[in-house]
């Protein structure tokens, strides 16, 4: 028995897969799903989110907010924005980490630069593990 | 002078000919653009539908209804427009059915003594209504070719502010809904406040009490209040798609009829030519055989050669 994942933002399905574990990060905290995990709904915050595929791979995939369903077996993904991490290009990570670190320095009381910065780690978080 | 006439025609037959082929590449343009446009609508659904499902689970879930976006309000005394229309022309009757449609709502609700704000999506939409002198809110333009979801987002915000101010107490929707490559009609639909989750949920077709035991985290309202923006960001969204293949299909229909008058045109115009090409040919030989005719004092016999000649050369 696997679990079937889909990974849909709002203008397509970015991966489907079939898996033996998931780990998302919820507002609560981190979770794990596993094939016959009870009906969940959660929001997810913006993280990693791996997944032990059931050829034995693992995908890593940065998510920046949205939601997680899990019934009979079924994993989605719904995200604004998820990107695999073999599709996150490294070089603009960094260099919008640098322009985010920068806007911040002169301007303590940005939230976009705060938020720009958790993007680009975690992107950058994603893209580390291959 | 003969030859007048005929360079006119010429002339003529030459410019449509340029129009012709200009309104054939839209045509073949705006047939792509349709299938692409068809191609995002399909690849945005599964997220609306995942969207409709997680409401059904809330709904199972047995949350109480208390979001500023499912407020409605008995007394309707501002209503809010989004009128979604393209940025360029030549699309037939595309941009005029949908503004109209729009018009007729806005004028019924200032009938009713309602107050009304205009959101209005596409450059035909403002130019329209700006030059009535109506009072326009808010307008976007530049990316009703192919919108984004991020164009989406932005549009809704505004949208969700103005209702969740309470500026407007109701918002309808009005654009060009796409149904198959054949047919598009004018839809004029509420847009906000949303129905209750049950209508919503029923909607979605899903079997709600079986999939009664949900857990939420962090709670099913903290669930509900983000998903609901994210819902109405969804909705706008595949609205803008639909719009923007309803924009194309109409355009490729518009082109088409375009190119067929002009076909037809030239057959016209090119009859006309050779009649008068006809003419002045027939004009002059008469010229010349009765040019001939006057000077011909001499024999006979050179008259009826000419003749001969005359009705060879016809």
């Amino acid at each position: 028995m696997s679990l079937r994942i889909e990974l849909v933002s709002p203008e397509r399905v970015v991966f489907e897969g079939d898996a033996e574990l998931v780990i998302a990060r919820t507002s609560d905290g981190e979770i794990g799903f596993q094939p016959g995990h009870v009906p969940f709904v959660g929001n997810l915050v913006s993280s990693v989110v791996r997944v032990a595929l059931s050829d034995g791979g693992v995908q890593r995939i940065a998510v920046h907010s949205g939601f997680v369903e899990v019934s009979d077996n079924h994993v989605a993904l719904l995200c604004d924005v998820a990107e695999l991490a073999e599709d996150i290009d490294v070089e603009r990570a960094k260099a919008s980490l640098d322009n985010a670190k920068n806007d911040l320095a002169s301007d303590p009381s940005n939230f976009n630069a705060e938020a720009a910065i958790h993007r680009a780690e975690v992107r950058l978080e994603a893209s580390a593990g291959i | 002078m003969p030859g007048g006439q005929e360079r006119i025609l010429r002339r003529r037959i030459n410019s449509v000919q340029s129009t012709k082929q200009i309104t054939r590449a839209m045509e073949l343009i705006a047939a792509t653009r349709v299938v692409k446009a068809m191609t995002r609508a399909n690849a945005a659904r599964p997220y609306s539908t995942k969207m409709t499902g997680v409401i059904e689970d809330l709904a199972a879930g047995g949350v109480g209804i208390d979001d500023p976006l499912l407020r409605s309000s008995e007394n309707v005394s501002s209503i809010g427009f989004v009128v979604i229309t393209s940025d360029r022309g030549l699309a037939g009757a595309y941009n005029s059915s949908v503004i109209r449609a729009a018009e007729k709502e806005i004028m019924a609700a200032q009938t009713e003594g309602k107050d009304y704000k205009l959101v209005l999506v596409g450059k035909k939409a403002a130019d329209y209504f700006r030059f009535r002198n109506y009072e326009v809110e808010a307008s976007f333009s530049g990316m009703t070719d192919t919108p984004s979801y991020e164009d989406a987002r932005v549009i809704a915000t505004k949208v969700r502010d103005l209702f969740v101010s309470e500026a407007v107490d109701q918002v309808i929707l009005a654009y060009q809904e796409f149904v198959s490559m054949g047919t598009q009609r004018v839809a004029v639909r509420k847009f906000l406040p949303l129905e209750s989750m049950q209508t919503v949920a029923s909607e979605g077709g899903g079997d709600a009490d079986s999939r009664a035991l949900f857990e939420f985290e962090p709670s099913p309202e903290g669930v509900l209040s983000a998903l609901l923006p994210r819902y109405v960001e969804s909705r706008l969204y595949s609205a803008l798609l639909d719009a923007s293949a309803s924009e194309h299909a109409n355009r490729q229909r518009a082109m088409k009829s375009a190119t067929d008058n002009a076909e037809e045109l030239i057959t016209k115009l090119s009859r006309a030519l050779n009649r008068a090409r006809q003419d002045a040919i027939t004009t002059e030989i008469m010229e010349i055989v009765g040019g001939a005719e006057a000077l011909g004092d001499g024999s006979s016999e050179e008259t009826t050669e000419h003749d001969n000649d005359t009705q060879i050369t016809v």
